[in-house]
């Protein structure tokens, strides 16, 4: 046995590598290397959970031929004396875009239709497309990861909603792609992003997109039940691809649980690369079941050093810089199983530190082994050949001089499939430190610096620092410096052999050209008084503040979702909405989150007394047209998109709520916008700010759909005009249209013939039988009428319009058709078609006998809807007690939510408030709001909580500031806006 | 009493008199008349129960408690308003109503000229006396306004006007009072075709584009310096701000932004100056209150602006600048400003609910911006000698259940309070057989 020079090895490796049995050769002899060769006395990490000490490590043709403390060496193997060294198995990377060009924007096809023929009818639904198709081994990325320990990656192309087939990829610098493609479909990828290279304007939402796979699945059963005639190559592909690891790109807690839900409907788990803000709901999150791939992409703290700048910083976004380093840990500690990888960083590099920043902040190293090796191997079905070192595995391995989470550690090497990547040069000896050294008569200072990565040096003549270079290689430095002679610019060299750690031996030869011995030595250590800037490092290792998480975790959150109390209010002037009427001086008394009981001199032992003398309490405000605490609102790609629902957008950390709350409203109906006349079905909930999204929503929800009429469906503002309807003439038709087909598909299902679900026209069917009501946004009488008369030609009734300005001219007819108005109190003059729009709407439709709300769809006239509904006894006289139910009774009537809510009544849901006076008057103030019991807004908490922000709001200011003096990087402030979203407000988040 | 009226009779009188020509602007005053009985909120913090208010030739020319001022003229209307309230017109002050007639159509918009430095544009020229959103204004109480064109560095001249005019001559209160300027803004928006965060970050052309600002003011004072033979037409329209007899009004939400605006006017020696919108005004009201720096304070009506803010930020800012002395005004600007201009007077009821006297709100829209348009000599509050541009309402005209009016007047001038909107109320009532 001998030992060998490291060129030589990787010269022996890649000759084995190379050498494919039936490729023919014309070049030399086809030869095989069968040697082995073996890495001895190292620290050897078989596994997360293995460890062993002064190990061996037997490899042969790139795999793990044994390992073990006492392995028999075969004769013909090459040893690697690792005494000192540490070995790991290397990182597996389960979600990158390796060797795959950046997809292009590109096409001028229709914007509603495919571009393509022969496959699904959604362009972004592209699960035939191959990344081998496109890949390029990259070797400089592959140097990259190298650096971080990566071996293996996982590759996709990352463009569509359906994005095909990913591969997995050994980091072999010195192989072919048929050695390094571990396995060529290796998983399928899936997104709610568009294509860039399709100009299809479906799906322009994120409910868009996930109404968009939900379809898709079911069709892809249809196709494999063998109903369709033709060809569609996508469905063939997705059904083949069935079995394949599927890997969903959700990027953010919200869209984690967005895509757990569509995957959970069809028995598809997704492996789901999450945003690093999974701690603010874990609950939910381990609930999804879903394995994470989780990014570590930190934020640099904010420069806050302006505070006119500093101001505008939001607490949340102080909080996430603050609190997502502990996702990593707080993910462990939930039992929720992770992968990492290097995704969304912006600097690859930043991949250690921030590795090792999620371990000072407690995530275990085992954790952290166990989501770069065996989970993700693991996920792949591919124990038995990667993420440990047992036998049979690819030789993917790291070799350390120690710890590879620790900040000193160095990374000497990264192997892969038995190639050797040199990271660092082992064999080079740590020259740090102090030196002094004579040359002509002067005494020099020299101070040596990360001699094992980049050498740096430093060279002082009494205190002066004197330029200079430096570079270290296999035992010899090459040393540059300037003479102390500032006018010429002339420099002293050096060459010295390290091989005694101590002193550097060689020879100077100064600028006139004359050589002198140089004899440098190390001066010992001191212990110098540690810096500032090291002390402030070590107060944050010891404890790592973090920030409270809050429900929601932004300002005004809860710390401990609030519980539902027994109230008892004593002596207030109660606005029941029932028969009784206004009742002065009365008692109301809330237990298990119910309107217990309604009188005079109540008691209850264990309820909490407050007085309202002098106050109000009614029934909380209803808004039926809300738009707040949605991710998205419109979905337009088609001109109908009864498929979509708003339920799959609710965003629970909207500040909205709880501003709603200080406005008196406890729950909403969040309505699809008014993009086409056909809509999305809306999410009703509840304001219980801090609860889950899933949770606002109301038990047995009754199911509502949005249709529109009018100036936004025909698009009277857009500059494309190719998408049907463009006049109200055409969007009767689409009613028509839809209904029909919705009554023929409606009649095959009932007749128990196989049919193709669709979703679009299940939720029709539903309107259809009843089952499903529609709100309706409406302007003008002429469209108006119409719509009343498709609905009577297809025997259903519409439950509601919407907006309705003009339903004065036509109450009578409404009042005929059974359908309620919800109104604006006063707006008008905004567009065309509200020229008529007056603010006698209200008590017109009113006195008609039509069921009348008064609606916001608006953020801020949502908070006070209680002086909108007062201005109805401005315009048009109407009392205050009627007044005062267009915006709590009546609403709840058209929302069919009226045995739940709306009036205060025993039995009926504890959703009350509290005002300071009169509530109709524009001097009330909603002193206490309450859901089922549960007070979520008070207005002596509010005074508390305003406080409170500012001041955790300078304790992280500090820490950002201790950040930026520590030298590290920050990052400007960013002004988070508030988006408001109207009827007309077209989805950011989809490009 | 004599010649006592019945209002309701009065109303059908009108009606009948009128028509559906609600657009016919009033004609002038022929004969005096007293509001008696009512309880006159001055508009300068005082109030006068029973009162008696005498009106000829479109002045005011008695006010006091019924029981000191006896009535003694003969030849005189008397309206009767026991139990009702009679106020000042209330005025808009950076408003926009005439200008734009219907938001979304752009035939339909004046608003705004090209170019960044625009001082010469004058609004006053494109006022539409026949709006129809205008007229909507007066059953609430809103019977004067400030013009203001928008858009660019400096948007033009604004000018003052009443309610209810033939034309833009006839409207005119206050011609050319003011000069608009837009402080640029502390962010800007990522270039996303750029591959930039679309988000907000700070803007780093911000001194650039101060100091931009600040050498069009020293150009401008030169030019008006000298004798130059060749009109420059926006340096021309700058005069007035040097001399006093105009205005600036400067745009500005935040600290930085507003003390900076502050120290530029100071520099440029401007005599009076307004800051319009001042969310964060709060933070630096002693500093505007020594420099007599007075706001309009931008819709009360509005959401907070960041996260963070208190829910309550909009609505009781009012109260923290009139608690530290500075001269306050309410504005509507924003998304449907125009027709969004009559609820002016629940824009101040709501300070009430968050801290405000409801006299004190009640000068935030009549005596504070009368003074800071500089037209309070004769409009802002009920006083002798001042015009009788006023109205009787039923109840609290700050609160929507009883700001209904039966009276307004412009110059003595008896207004129709009817509009396109009430018309259209009486024909479908009637369609339906509703009454009114």
């Amino acid at each position: 046995m001998i030992k060998v020079h490291l060129r030589l090895l990787i010269f022996m490796c890649s000759f084995s590598l190379f050498a494919q049995d039936y490729f023919p050769s014309n070049t030399g002899v086809i030869a095989h290397n069968t040697n082995y060769t073996a890495f001895t006395n190292a620290t050897i990490h078989v596994s997360p959970t293995e460890v062993l000490d002064q190990a061996t490590l037997l490899i042969k043709d790139g795999k793990v031929v044994k390992v073990g403390t006492s392995v028999k060496l075969p004769n013909n193997t090459t040893k690697v004396d690792l005494s000192g060294k540490t070995i790991y198995p290397s990182f597996i990377d389960l979600y990158t875009t390796f060797g795959i060009e950046k997809p292009k924007r590109g096409g001028d096809g229709p914007q509603y239709g495919p571009s393509r023929s022969g496959f699904y009818w959604n362009d972004h639904i592209m699960p035939e497309q191959d990344v081998m198709s496109q890949f390029k081994y990259d070797e400089k990325s592959a140097s990259e990861l190298h650096q971080l320990g990566f071996g293996v990656v996982n590759t996709h192309i990352p463009d569509g909603v359906v994005r095909g087939t990913g591969a997995l990829i050994a980091l072999n610098n010195n192989a072919d792609n048929a050695m390094r493609i571990v396995d060529g479909k290796i998983s399928q990828h899936l997104s709610f992003s568009k294509s860039v290279k399709s100009r299809q304007r479906y799906p322009s939402s994120i409910m868009g997109s996930m109404a968009l796979l939900r379809q898709m699945y079911l069709d892809a059963k249809w196709y494999a039940d063998g109903h369709i005639e033709t060809k569609d190559l996508s469905l063939e592909a997705l059904n083949k691809n069935k079995n394949l690891l599927q890997i969903f790109d959700a990027g953010s807690r919200a869209n984690l649980m967005r895509a757990d839900k569509v995957g959970d409907a069809f028995n598809v788990q997704y492996t789901i690369l999450g945003g690093g803000d999974e701690y603010e709901r874990i609950n939910e999150v381990k609930q999804t079941n879903a394995t994470i791939i989780l990014p570590i992409d930190f934020q640099l703290a904010y420069d806050v050093e302006d505070p006119f700048y500093a101001n505008t910083l939001s607490l949340s976004a102080m909080r996430s810089w603050n609190q997502e380093p502990h996702n990593p840990r707080l993910l462990a500690e939930n039992g929720i199983n992770f992968a990492l990888t290097t995704h969304g960083l912006k600097s690859k590099k930043t991949f250690t530190s921030n590795l090792q920043k999620a371990i000072e902040n407690g995530l275990s190293k085992q954790k952290a082994l166990e989501a770069l090796t065996t989970i993700p191997a693991a996920l792949m079905g591919k124990s038995d050949v990667l993420g440990s070192l047992k036998t049979g595995s690819y030789a993917n391995f790291l070799i350390t001089n120690g710890d590879i989470f620790d900040k000193k550690t160095v990374l000497y090497e990264n192997w892969v499939q038995g190639t050797p990547h040199i990271i660092n040069n082992k064999h080079i000896t740590n020259i740090d430190g102090q030196y002094t050294f004579n040359l002509a008569g002067e005494t020099y200072q020299l101070t040596l610096s990360e001699s094992t990565k980049k050498p740096k040096a430093k060279v002082e003549l009494k205190d002066k620092s004197l330029g200079a270079k430096i570079s270290y290689k296999a035992d010899w430095i090459n040393l540059t410096f300037k003479t102390t002679d500032t006018t010429a610019n002339t420099f002293i060299r050096v060459v010295a052999n390290t091989a005694n750690s101590k002193t550097l031996n060689g020879k100077a030869i100064l600028a006139n050209g004359i050589a002198l011995p140089f004899v440098a030595e190390q001066t010992p250590k001191e212990e110098t008084a540690n810096t500032e800037a090291e002390k402030d490092e070590e107060r944050a290792a010891k404890a790592p503040f973090m920030s409270p998480i809050t429900y929601p975790n932004l300002a005004y959150g809860f710390t401990k979702k609030p519980k539902s109390e027994t109230l008892l209010f004593k002596n207030a002037t109660v606005w029941t909405n029932e028969k009784d009427g206004i009742l002065e001086h009365t008692d109301v008394l809330i237990k298990d989150g119910k309107i217990s009981k309604i009188g005079k001199n109540l008691s209850h032992n264990k309820a909490r007394v407050i007085d309202a003398t002098g106050k109000h309490l009614t029934a909380g405000i209803i808004d039926e047209h809300s738009h707040i605490a949605a991710a998205s609102i419109n979905e337009g790609g088609q001109n109908s998109s009864a498929e979509v629902t708003i339920e799959d957008v609710i965003d629970d950390e909207a500040i909205d709520i709880y501003r709603n709350l200080a406005g008196g409203v406890t729950s909403i109906q969040i309505l699809h916008g008014s993009a086409n006349p056909i809509g999305g079905r809306s999410a009703i909930i509840k304001l219980k700010w801090g609860e889950a999204a899933e949770d606002l929503i109301y038990d047995d929800a009754p199911k509502f759909i949005k249709f529109a009429l009018g100036e936004n469906v025909k698009q009277s503002r857009s500059r494309t005009n190719t998408r049907f309807p463009q006049s109200r003439m055409g969007v009767e038709q689409v009613f028509v249209d839809y209904f029909t087909r919705a009554k023929a598909y409606d009649a095959l299902k009932k007749s128990g013939q196989p049919y193709r679900k669709d979703i679009e026209m299940e939720t029709l069917a539903e309107i259809l039988n009843g089952e499903r009501f529609i709100s309706c946004h409406s302007y003008v009488q002429s469209e108006i009428n119409m719509l009343m008369k498709v609905a009577e030609q297809f025997d259903f009734t519409i439950n509601t319009f919407t907006h309705i300005l003009e339903g004065y001219k036509v109450a009578d007819k409404m009042k005929a058709h059974g359908v309620g108005g919800s109104t604006f109190s006063d707006w008008w003059a905004y567009k065309y078609e509200v020229n008529d729009a007056i603010p006698y709407n209200a008590a017109i439709m009113h006195n008609a006998g039509v069921t009348v709300a008064i609606n916001s769809d608006d953020a801020e006239m949502s908070r006070r809807l209680n002086q909108e509904a007062a201005k109805s006894v401005k315009y048009g006289g109407i009392s205050e007690e009627e007044a005062w139910k267009f915006v709590t009774s009546n609403p709840a009537k058209l929302l069919h939510l009226d045995d739940k809510v709306g009036s205060l009544k025993v039995g009926k849901d504890a959703d009350v408030v509290l005002w300071t006076d009169h509530p109709l008057s524009i001097y009330a103030k909603a002193e206490k709001t309450i859901i089922e019991g549960v007070t979520y807004f008070d207005l002596a908490r509010d005074k508390q909580l305003q406080e409170a922000i500012k001041t955790e709001k300078s304790e992280l200011i500090n820490l950002m500031l201790q950040d930026k003096n520590k030298g590290l990087k920050t990052q400007p402030v960013k002004r988070k806006e508030d988006k408001l979203m109207h009827c007309d407000t077209m989805d950011a988040h989809v490009h | 009493m004599k010649n006592k009226y019945n209002i309701n009779l009065l109303l059908f009188l009108l009606c009948i008199t009128l028509g559906f020509a609600q657009q016919t602007p009033a004609p002038k005053q022929t004969k005096d008349f007293a509001i008696v009985g009512a309880t006159a909120h001055i508009g300068n913090g005082n109030i006068i129960e029973n009162s008696v208010i005498v009106v000829s030739n479109g002045k005011i020319t008695t006010i006091g408690p019924e029981a000191s001022t006896p009535l003694t003229k003969q030849a005189i209307d008397i309206i009767e308003a026991k139990g009702k309230h009679v106020y000042p017109g209330f005025i808009v002050a950076n408003g926009t109503l005439g200008l734009v007639e219907v938001d979304a159509v752009k035939a339909s918009d004046d608003l705004s000229e090209l170019g960044t430095y625009n001082p010469h544009i004058r609004s006053i020229i494109a006022y539409n006396t026949e709006s129809k959103v205008i007229e909507s204004m007066r059953p609430n109480g809103v019977l004067l306004g400030q013009v203001v064109p928008r858009g660019g560095r400096i948007s033009g001249t604004s000018s003052v006007v009443q309610y209810d005019a033939w034309n833009w001559e006839d409207a005119v209160i206050k011609m050319d009072d003011g000069i608009h300027v837009n402080w640029p803004s502390s962010f800007r928006r990522g270039r996303w075709w750029l591959g930039e965060d679309p988000g907000l970050k700070p803007n780093k052309e911000y001194n650039k584009q101060v100091k931009e600002l600040s050498n069009y003011f020293n150009e401008s004072k030169s030019y008006n310096n000298g004798d130059s033979k060749e009109l420059h037409l926006p340096f021309e329209a700058l005069a007035g701000l040097f001399d006093g007899s105009k205005h600036l009004y400067i745009n500005a939400d935040n600290e930085k932004g507003i003390t900076d605006a502050v120290n530029f006017a100071k520099a440029q020696e401007v005599e009076k100056l307004t800051i319009v919108g001042g969310y964060e005004a709060g933070k630096v009201a002693n500093f505007l209150k020594q420099n007599d720096v007075s706001v309009f304070l931008r819709r009360i009506h509005s959401r907070p602006e960041l996260e963070d803010d208190d829910y309550d930020q909009s609505y009781k800012l009012a109260k923290q600048l009139v608690d530290a002395g500075v001269l306050v005004a309410l504005e509507p600007s924003g998304q449907m400003e125009r027709m969004n201009s009559r609820n002016l007077p629940f824009y101040a009821g709501t300070t009430v609910a968050h801290g405000l006297t409801k006299a004190q709100a009640l000068q935030l829209i009549t005596l504070n911006p009368a003074k800071i348009l500089g037209i309070d000599k004769a409009y802002g509050s009920l006083e002798v000698g001042k015009s009788a541009t006023l109205f009787i309402s039923e109840g609290d005209a700050l609160d929507m259940r009883t700001n209904i009016l039966t009276h307004a007047f412009i110059d003595g001038r008896r207004l129709s309070l009817e509009t396109h909107q009430t018309e259209l109320w009486r024909r479908y009532s009637k369609k339906l057989n509703q009454a009114d």
